[in-house]
């Protein structure tokens, strides 16, 4: 398995928006580092035939009938919001896609 | 290169083989949403049909909803799909302020429906089968609303507002294999193809199938490659093609882009399209980054859905006719020739006649109106005829008018118009502007009298039974009457005048 | 009226005959417990167990409770055996009007407008919350060192960590701040605070409790469980919150068990109880070997076979964990983005665009723990490694279950010491997450498998005269097992002490007071 460094942590931060400074980066990597070594027996325990396990207690068919249940109030939604405007959430501008 | 370099669609289609691919979302219309009990209605005050669910509170869990799963076995079935023995939702991650939780829950690699085909009949009368990989569930993320800025979109907004009421309404994207073959007739294929989806999905009754309103939605994918070679060119996936008519231009525009690129000698982009309606063209979105690791993994907050054999049946039983063969019983129900049916489909409006002849119209009348009315405005206003919002009542209202000489034709015609200009009902612009069928018989007499001295070989020829002649004596009458005549009351009184029985 | 003194210290149980036989008042009960808190959890070395104290609305429900009581009829009769018993939640559960943070400052502030199905279940059984209890932050720790609001500390010593993340709720329990609380389990965070505080603390099956409401660390290991000070308390307070619920799509469709009539059972008799080869010896603390030594010796003497098992996978069992867990919270935790509700920061430079501001949000909002388990589970998500990582840890889930199965087809129930060591100091192991996640390598394997999990005070460590916890783990769906065999030995346990461990903690008024005055 591939070591993690200081350019990974980046690319990851970026990925989970997390703003991170260089000096959290380089710690960071060093702490990830030591972590990933440590499970790094995971990958060699389980052969190829073992099925993966995903739900401890396996069910299957959880449904909910087509009922309609409660709702908020604009006003409820809204009551945690950092920023809003005309019942709307309000977030700065998104130019990722410009 | 200049980016907005385009080939002629026929320079093109000499250089090059187009590929074809399409992702179609179609919303469901469930009571309530995928994971939530909250109501799924378009069109409600911003933020007022979510619960925490929707909103992404801090402790929540989805359950689905049993019809929407319904639904999209029924969507799978009537798409000639398999219909998987068990099947999983999954996360795929990615941050973006329409999306509550930062994820959005999508089947990824267990779609419920797979292996599918449909077969498109083309304007000419041939077949040509699409083959469907997949059909799988997902949800809707909520509407964003760029605020500031020229253009009201996302470039230069100063702000964005968001509204999660359409967060979580369940949607069923499906998913073909690359269409390879479709030749110069790809626009026209990709057209009926996703005219086709949306006739099967209103057929079901799952989805309220209105483009306009975005309940089905269309990413195309195109890519060329040079004729005779068997590797796919690189795509460009355009985004949310909202109408029929869209969809063939932008297959156009988007085969024409590529073959400029191509030409050029330069590789085309694997990118993101946005398609531009008012200058029927596409621009560069997003390019494919690493930022596009979506890091998908089982939803674990949901359990595995595992359809019975026994319940794909029973649905399986629900199904209603194809619409293949409704278009068979139609035809024959309406007594339409072949050609003025295939007219009538292609001018994509034989939903709208089968409304109309449900609202109390005849087939001839609905199909007079809608052919030789609406198709032509819809046509002059660059939209689909059922995006006019042309209601069958109003048309069987008209037509009734006509037929009880209220008014004619050509008066009818012009009420239309006020009804699209938003005038009012039918009778309200009649009303208004005060068309009315001449029905006092003595100004018509008068005239009938000054068109038969007028044309007194007509006349003659009428006394001696060319009853067919009439059409000069009457359009006569209707031009000296600027048309205010009731054509049919001027016929009787014509031929009573002349003793001549019809 | 009995003294306040003795008032909380009676277990949940006798406060419930008390209550019942109109001996004592909930508002006196209520009372007793708010000035409890008052007089150890607050200041520069208070407990700090409580991030909230929800004194009024709990009074108002102990003062109804009394009402009801008082007018008798059909409506006292129908009044729930632990009405008017208050509770403390912890903080990651959500409440309709008290905030809920998460121990977190992205959540500071923050008041939910809904409740969990659990604290639904706490109001129509009529017991007081008494407040919100400190946590790591979002659950990520084993020592409560990672809340964002301080540090919890250890009854029995202060200068200790009462084991975490729900080490708030333990320290109440064991500060005699509160007879029950509810705590969150997703690798230990109920047993464990458990054991290092001398408490009785339950990780039912997974599903057997909804989880609607907690807030999700990882998804398919969490699950909300009793923190008592005696096992029959534990079952008295599962038999609230458990059963099925519609709004979890994992929840069991199972009734739940009788599990107060397992707490009575009495008897072990016959029953095969398996040692975990793997889990004691090498690593283990001696007082704590020694304390499980002790326990298998009664057990014996009552009648229960012991038997001994190996459970080869369970080495791979904290590595999967830590794939696992990461992997889910970091999915979990990405709705925390400054949009729709909680903390919202602005980027201090650079252009203000929302990916940035929710970069700053989460960069400021949230704890290096919190920040490092992110890092690595996005990382073990990512495309390339999800098989390696993610899948791998899947399949080291299959192998643990296994040797579950294997085990429990020679053993009842199975047996180890809860935790490796007894309470460490504050400050210890906080720069060595590595050493802190090993706190967690005896009670993971059971969130792995989804098997519930209790831990009971098995007596004081030799070396340190602190806590030692007793691990008791049976097969899924067969809690119940655990209160028999748990009452059976705490009953064991207590006759040959003369009476509850706490017992012999320090009088926490007195230590406060004193540590204060150095």
């Amino acid at each position: 398995m591939a070591a993690i460094n200081r350019d990974d942590v980046a690319h990851l931060a970026r990925l989970a928006h997390i703003e991170m400074s260089a000096q959290e980066l380089d710690r960071m990597a060093g702490e990830l580092a030591v972590i990933v070594d440590s499970v790094k027996s995971v990958g060699e325990a389980a052969g190829g035939d073992v099925p993966a396990t995903s739900h401890p207690i396996p069910l299957t068919n959880v449904f909910r009938e087509d009922v309609v249940g409660h709702t908020f109030t604009a006003e409820q939604a809204l009551s945690g919001a950092p920023d809003s405007l005309d019942f709307r959430f309000k977030v700065p501008a998104i130019l990722d896609e410009a | 290169m200049n980016p907005d370099a385009i080939l002629s669609f026929e320079e093109a289609m000499e250089k090059y083989d187009p590929v074809l691919g399409f992702e179609v979302h179609v919303e469901l219309n469930t009571k309530t949403k995928m994971f939530s009990s909250a109501p799924n209605v378009f069109g409600d005050e911003p933020n007022t049909n979510v619960n925490e669910v929707d909103l992404g509170m801090p402790g929540v869990l989805p359950v689905v909803n049993k019809a929407a799963i319904e639904s999209s076995i029924k969507i799978g079935l009537a798409l000639n799909c398999k219909i998987a023995e068990s099947c999983r939702f999954a996360r795929k991650n990615y941050f973006y302020p329409d999306t509550p939780k930062n994820f959005q829950t999508s089947q990824y690699d267990e779609p419920i429906a797979y292996d599918g085909y449909l077969d498109i009949e083309l304007s000419d009368g041939t077949v040509f089968r699409v083959e469907i990989e997949r059909a799988h569930m997902e949800e809707d993320a909520g509407k964003l609303t760029h605020m500031g800025g020229a253009t009201g979109r996302i470039q230069g907004a100063d702000f964005s507002l968001v509204d999660y009421n359409r967060a979580g309404v369940p949607l069923v994207e499906i998913v073909t294999k690359p269409i390879e073959g479709a030749g110069s007739r790809a626009p026209e294929l990709a057209k009926a193809y996703v005219a086709a989806v949306r006739e099967i999905v209103k057929n079901l009754g799952v989805s309220d199938a209105k483009m306009e309103r975005g309940n089905v939605r269309c990413d195309a994918n195109v890519s060329l490659r040079p004729h005779g070679r068997e590797r796919f060119g690189i795509r460009s996936e355009t985004k949310n093609v909202n109408s029929l008519r869209a969809v063939e231009h932008a297959v156009r525009y988007e085969i024409q882009r590529h073959a400029a690129v191509l030409d050029s000698g330069e590789p085309v982009i694997q990118e993101t399209r946005h398609w531009h309606e008012d200058t029927r063209t596409t621009t560069s979105g997003r390019a494919k980054s690493d930022a596009d690791d979506y890091r998908y993994f089982p939803e674990p907050d949901l359990v595995p859905v595992v359809p019975s054999r026994e319940w794909v049946e029973e649905l399986r039983a629900t199904l209603p006719e194809p619409p293949a063969a409704r278009r068979k019983r139609l035809q024959a129900d309406w007594g339409y020739s072949d050609l003025e049916f295939r007219d009538v489909v292609n001018a994509g409006v034989m939903d709208e006649i089968e409304e109309t002849i449900a609202a109390g119209a005849s087939a001839s009348v609905a199909r007079k109106w809608w052919m030789g009315e609406i198709v032509g405005r819809a046509k002059n206003a660059d939209v689909d005829p059922g995006q006019l919002g042309v209601q069958p009542a109003t048309i069987v209202e008209l037509a009734r008018m006509v037929e009880e000489g209220k008014i004619n034709n050509k008066m009818a015609s012009e009420v239309l118009d006020g009804v699209l200009a938003g005038e009012g009902s039918p009778a309200e612009i009649v009303e208004k502007r005060g068309l009315a069928v001449v029905s006092d018989d003595g100004p018509l007499l008068e005239a009938i009298d000054a068109a038969l001295a007028a044309q007194p070989d007509v006349a003659d020829k009428i006394r001696g039974g060319k009853v067919q002649a009439i059409g000069a004596i009457v359009g006569g009458v209707m031009k000296a009457t600027r048309g205010q005549a009731d054509a049919g009351r001027v016929r009787e009184l014509i031929l009573e005048k002349l003793g001549v029985t019809a | 009226m009995t003294d306040t003194n003795e008032l909380i210290r009676l277990t949940a149980a006798a406060l419930a005959e008390k209550l019942a036989a109109g001996e004592v008042t909930s508002v006196e009960v209520t009372q007793a417990y708010l000035d409890r808190i008052a007089a150890v959890d607050g200041g520069e070395r208070g407990v700090n167990a409580f991030l909230h104290v929800n004194a009024e609305e709990a009074l108002a429900v102990a003062a109804e409770v009394d009402a009801l009581r008082a007018a008798g009829g059909a409506e006292a009769e129908a009044l729930h055996v632990l009405a008017g018993v208050p509770i403390a939640v912890k903080d990651l559960i959500v409440t309709v009007g008290q905030p809920t943070t998460a121990g977190s400052k992205i959540l500071e502030g923050w008041y939910s407008p809904y409740d969990a199905t659990v604290v639904e279940r706490l109001r129509a059984a009529k017991m007081p919350i008494l407040g919100k209890t400190n946590l790591d932050e979002f659950a990520m720790g084993s020592s409560t060192e990672h809340s964002a609001y301080g540090p919890t500390r250890n009854p029995w010593d202060l200068d200790r960590i009462p084991g975490g993340s729900g080490g708030g709720s333990a320290a109440a329990v064991a500060a005699f701040e509160a007879p029950l609380a509810l705590g969150t389990d997703t690798g230990g965070s109920i047993r464990q605070p458990g054991a290092v505080t001398g408490t009785v603390g339950v990780k039912p099956t997974y599903g057997s409790v909804s989880r609607y409401g907690a807030i999700a660390m990882a998804s398919s290991l969490d699950q909300i469980g009793p923190v008592s000070r005696t096992v029959l308390d534990s079952a008295l307070l599962h038999q609230v919150i458990g059963g099925h619920d519609s709004r979890d799509s994992t929840s069991l469709p199972d009734p739940l068990a009788d599990l107060v009539a397992a707490a009575k059972t009495g008897n072990v008799e016959g029953l095969r109880i398996g040692i975990i080869k793997e889990l004691h010896g090498e690593g283990y603390q001696a007082g704590v070997e020694n304390r499980f030594n002790d326990a298998l010796e009664l057990l014996k003497e009552a009648g229960a076979e012991i038997v001994e098992v190996s459970c080869p996978n369970f080495q791979y069992a904290l590595g999967a964990y830590y794939l696992i867990m990461p992997s889910e919270a970091s999915s979990n935790l990405a709705k925390f983005d400054g949009v729709r509700y909680g903390l919202r920061v602005l980027p201090e430079e650079g252009p203000m665009t929302i990916e940035r501001v929710m970069g700053a949000t989460r960069a400021a909002g949230f704890g290096d723990e919190v920040k490092r388990r992110i890092i690595l589970g996005t990382y073990a998500l990512s495309a390339g490694y999800y098989d390696a990582y993610y899948g791998s840890a899947q399949k080291v889930r299959t192998l643990v279950q296994r040797d579950f199965d294997a085990a429990f087809t020679v053993a009842d129930v199975l047996i180890s010491p809860t935790a490796p060591t007894t309470a460490f100091r504050l400050g210890e192991k906080l720069d060595d997450p590595l050493a802190m996640y090993l706190n967690d390598v005896a009670t993971i394997p059971a969130n792995l498998a989804g098997v519930p999990g209790l831990s009971l005070p098995g007596g004081l460590a030799d070396e340190d005269g602190l806590p030692v916890g007793i691990q008791l783990l049976a097969p899924a769906r067969e809690d119940a097992r655990l209160y028999r065999v748990g009452a059976v030995l705490e009953s064991l346990l207590e006759a040959k002490w003369g009476g509850p461990l706490l017992a012999q903690a320090p009088a926490l008024g007195e230590l406060v007071e004193a540590k204060e005055a150095k």
